[in-house]
């Protein structure tokens, strides 16, 4: 049987059950589209973990997505969801394309460390910046949709909606690039860098591209979380949001490219109860839960779910 | 005929040892080498600079006329020269068959004149679709067996068997081989010379293997090049180079007929 | 020339404060090849550890002058509890892991002892101001600085001095570079690899809750407080050269005056310029300032 056709079928099913679930349950909503946005940057985190790399570092291209897409709203007035969305992602791997030439050198805990001091680098500017609102950051616009305010009842729906498509387009997407010679180079990077090169492909090329996708996928997260949440600040960037990526990316695993989004509505759903409830151990159940994922289910836990064979 | 390969006054220290001494050698098109000598003689040194992973400090090595001293290991591999490794360089993570359709896809990418160009259908160099392609590679090498089990835990003997399967994917025009039978029980050594030699010579590619069973070297070498502290000591027919008194000393008879040869000398 | 300086005094002073929070990730990093991000945490324990053992003095009515003894005091029983605990109970099982793998380990244990920190000591802020402001201020070149800021200076060199001499001077200091160098030699030399890690790791440890035990009379200790402490520590040991005990001096150094320097000429690029000098250095020197080697791969 031809394992691709499963995730279609996977995804397209997630898609439907995700829509329905949420125009039956409208508290629903909310929760769920910023998890979606984040799961999009777990998404691209996914990417680089397949390639070996650790990012501590996807928070600055999360928080250049949002003040990309708030910032057009608030200085220009573009209030178009497709847009602005449009305009996180690409402010993102531009930013990508650049630092890429630089993190494409690094592996280990020396990628991780310098894509850590990057996004460092913009928190501090941020915070520092009043025309932005330096720690407070800024509101931003309710966004449209084709003129469509979505704001009010129905519109969150539309807004729900649309991180439901966008979350669905950027699994397929990354799954289909898994498929490719260039997207299969991840692993095989992973695994030995210089059979890579003895093969006749360039490790640092790969990496950049993914990088860039990466980060494009964080930017778009970020655009999203802004419009959701219409707010955003400069704690984005800060490294524990980073930090949350990567928590959510190794807990989830990398298995499959759902792996990312069922992750990231998990944990915040455990946020949201924890935070009710005794806000003063939740981070320590998580320390716990993530040091166990590590010991026992190196793959994560999307690898209860799915056996060996299904990697790319 | 004009040599394939041409390598001038190769030079190359590491702090005080010399790997490489002003090494000049010639390889002939569609010839078959063994490279001999103790270990640190500077075999796989030559080999590293020949495939871009060394630079020598001194000198050049041309390839087909074409000065590739400058090129990095991908680069050379592009221009068809391919190696395998002493110890075997595998994904070890993924299947014998993913192993190769990963180096196949490489191929497939290579081939593109430009980087949005569509990926043709079949692989360049090879019968058929990528896939079709991996079973025929696994076939030839005696791996189909193999296919479906992850490199990371296969014998000593299979993994030498793929690291030269993957090398070959490239369709290259000269082979290096790392010492191909080391690490192998003696039994299997000419089981898998012979897969490979067979698999190689069909094709008409040029040879050079560093090797330290004299067995071996004798029934598959035409050309010997036996190595010592960095230099060429000698170079030329197999049964020659390996009949040689000063090679028979220095290189076939290892550290012991020099160390008694040394005492010896002392006595006197 | 008249704001000199106080660039350099303010600079030396944060630097010695960055050289006590980042000697203990270096020293850890160097010989277990653990990028510990759980330091800023035992950072956090040292400061509350101090606060609390500080406050039950003075609330005793002891002689002040001893509550600096208390403060290490404090610092050596969080080290010598939680050294121990985590290397021992955790870390151990770890070994021969990806440094990646390890750094995840310890990012689990941070979110861990932050909450710890939390349910030990509940979440209002605790002070313990008496230690700095008993010694009094001190004029100098026209301007006024706290005393309590040059005995930092002071402890700085003091346990910077101290390490190196056991180093380099003591037999175990000296076995501890052979493990550095190479750690399987080691093992087949006999040397009790294990013990080594358990003594830097609880050494580690200890360098971090002194670090804040000592800045716990000159802040509020809040929780958090140990989630910038990190990527500082991290942006020192990086610059220096991971592992490099004279790099982390040198780190120290240039990331305390650099700062001091944006704050007195260019407050709006405060924070920003340190991870600024570190990406820079990263660059330009992706190793640190002070690079070891690599060995032959093929």
């Amino acid at each position: 049987m031809n394992p691709r056709d499963r995730t279609l079928v996977t995804l397209v099913a997630a898609l439907v059950v995700l829509l329905a679930v949420g125009a039956l349950l409208p508290p629903w909503q909310f929760l769920a589209t910023v998890a979606l946005a984040k799961g999009c940057a777990v998404l691209g985190l996914m990417l680089l973990l397949r390639t070996g790399l650790v990012s501590f570092g996807q928070g600055l291209y999360f928080c250049l997505g949002a003040y990309s897409a708030g910032g057009l709203g608030q200085f220009l007035g573009v209030t178009d969801a497709l847009v602005l969305l449009a305009a996180g992602c690409l402010v993102a791997a531009v930013v990508a394309v650049v630092l890429g030439f630089l993190l494409a050198n690094y592996r280990n805990i020396f990628f991780a460390m310098l894509s850590l001091a990057l996004s460092m680098i913009l928190y501090g500017l941020l915070v520092k910046s009043q025309a932005l609102g330096s720690t407070d950051g800024f509101n931003v616009a309710p966004p449209t949709l084709a003129g469509w305010a979505l704001s009010g009842h129905d519109g969150r729906f539309f807004l729900y909606a649309l991180a439901c498509v966008v979350a669905f387009a950027g699994a397929l997407t990354l799954d289909r690039y898994f498929k490719t010679p260039l997207g299969r180079l991840a692993a095989a990077i992973r695994d030995n860098e210089l059979r890579v090169e003895y093969m006749g492909a360039s490790v640092r090329q790969a990496i950049h591209v993914k990088y860039v996708i990466a980060c494009a996928l964080a930017g778009l997260g970020g655009a999203l979380t802004g419009l959701t949440v219409g707010h955003i600040d400069p704690e984005m960037a800060y490294w524990t949001t980073s930090g949350e990526f990567v928590f959510v990316a190794i807990l989830a695993g990398t298995g499959s490219v759902a792996a990312p989004f069922l992750g990231s509505v998990l944990f915040e759903i455990v946020r949201s109860v924890a935070y009710q409830h005794s806000p003063n151990t939740w981070q320590l159940a998580l320390g716990t839960a993530m040091l166990l994922v590590i010991m026992f289910l190196p793959r994560g836990l999307w690898s209860i779910f799915a056996t060996r064979g299904k990697v790319a | 005929m004009a040599p394939i390969l041409e390598a001038r006054a190769l030079s190359k220290r590491f702090g005080a040892v010399v790997a490489a001494a002003n090494i000049n050698a010639a390889i002939e098109d569609d010839s078959v080498v063994g490279l001999i000598g103790a270990n640190g003689a500077g075999k796989t040194t030559f080999v590293n600079m020949i495939t871009g992973y060394l630079k020598p400090d001194f000198g050049t090595v041309a390839f087909e006329g074409r000065d590739i001293t400058a090129l990095l290991p991908r680069e050379v591999t592009r221009i068809g020269i391919c190696r395998s490794f002493q110890i075997p360089q595998l994904y070890d993570s993924l299947t014998v068959r993913e192993n190769l359709g990963i180096a196949l896809g490489i191929v497939l990418r290579n081939s593109r004149t430009f980087a949005w160009a569509r990926l043709p259908k079949r692989v360049p160099g090879h019968a058929g679709t990528l896939p079709e392609a991996a079973a025929t590679m696994l076939e030839r090498f005696g791996l189909t067996d193999h296919g479906d089990r992850l490199a990371g835990v296969l014998p000593e003997g299979i993994r030498k068997l793929l690291d030269i399967a993957m090398a070959l994917v490239v369709k290259p025009k000269m082979l290096l081989l790392d010492e191909p039978t080391s690490g192998i029980s003696s039994d299997e050594k000419f089981d898998i010379m012979d897969r490979v030699m067979n698999a190689v010579r069909a094709d008409g590619v040029t040879v050079l293997f560093i090797e330290h069973d004299m067995d071996i070297v004798s029934r598959y070498a035409q050309r010997v090049m036996a190595f010592y502290e960095g230099r060429i000591l000698a170079d030329g027919v197999a049964a020659t180079v390996l009949a040689d008194e000063e090679v028979r000393r220095y290189v076939i008879g290892g550290p012991q007929v020099r160390l008694a040869e040394e005492a010896g000398n002392a006595n006197a | 020339m008249r704001e000199l300086l106080p660039v350099v005094i303010d600079g030396a002073i944060y630097a010695s404060w960055l050289f006590v929070v980042a000697i203990g990730l270096t020293l850890i990093y160097g010989v277990m090849k653990i990028l510990n991000m759980a330091h800023g945490s035992l950072y956090a324990l040292g400061a509350y550890a101090a606060a609390s053992l500080g406050g039950a003095w003075f609330a005793g009515g002891h002689s002040p002058y001893a509550s600096y003894a208390i403060l290490v005091l404090a610092a050596l029983i969080v080290g010598l509890i939680a050294g121990p605990l985590l290397e021992r109970g955790l870390l151990r099982f770890m070994y021969g892991k990806d440094e990646i793998v390890l750094l995840l380990v310890t990012y689990a244990v941070f979110l861990i002892l932050e909450d710890v920190i939390k349910l030990i000591w509940g979440v209002d802020p605790y002070f313990i101001a008496q230690p700095y402001g008993m010694l009094g201020n001190l004029d100098f070149a026209g301007l006024t600085y706290p005393v309590y800021s040059f005995v930092l200076i002071a402890v700085a060199i003091f346990i910077g001095i101290g390490i190196a001499w056991v180093l380099q001077r003591t037999r175990p200091g000296k076995l501890l570079l052979v493990v550095i160098h190479d750690r399987e030699v080691s093992l087949a030399m006999g040397i009790n690899v294990s013990l080594f890690y358990l003594t830097t790791f609880t050494a580690g440890a200890m360098l971090a809750a002194i670090g804040g035990a000592l800045t716990a009379p000159t802040v509020s200790v809040v929780p958090g407080m140990g989630v910038e402490v990190i990527v500082l520590a991290f942006a020192v040991v990086v610059i220096g050269g991971l592992g490099s005990l004279p790099g982390a001096a040198l780190g120290a150094l240039i990331v305390g005056l650099v700062r001091s320097a944006a704050v007195h000429y260019l407050p709006q690029v405060e924070l920003f310029s340190i991870y600024l000098v570190m990406a820079l250095v990263l660059i330009l020197r992706p190793k640190g300032l002070f690079a070891g080697f690599e060995a032959r791969k093929i």
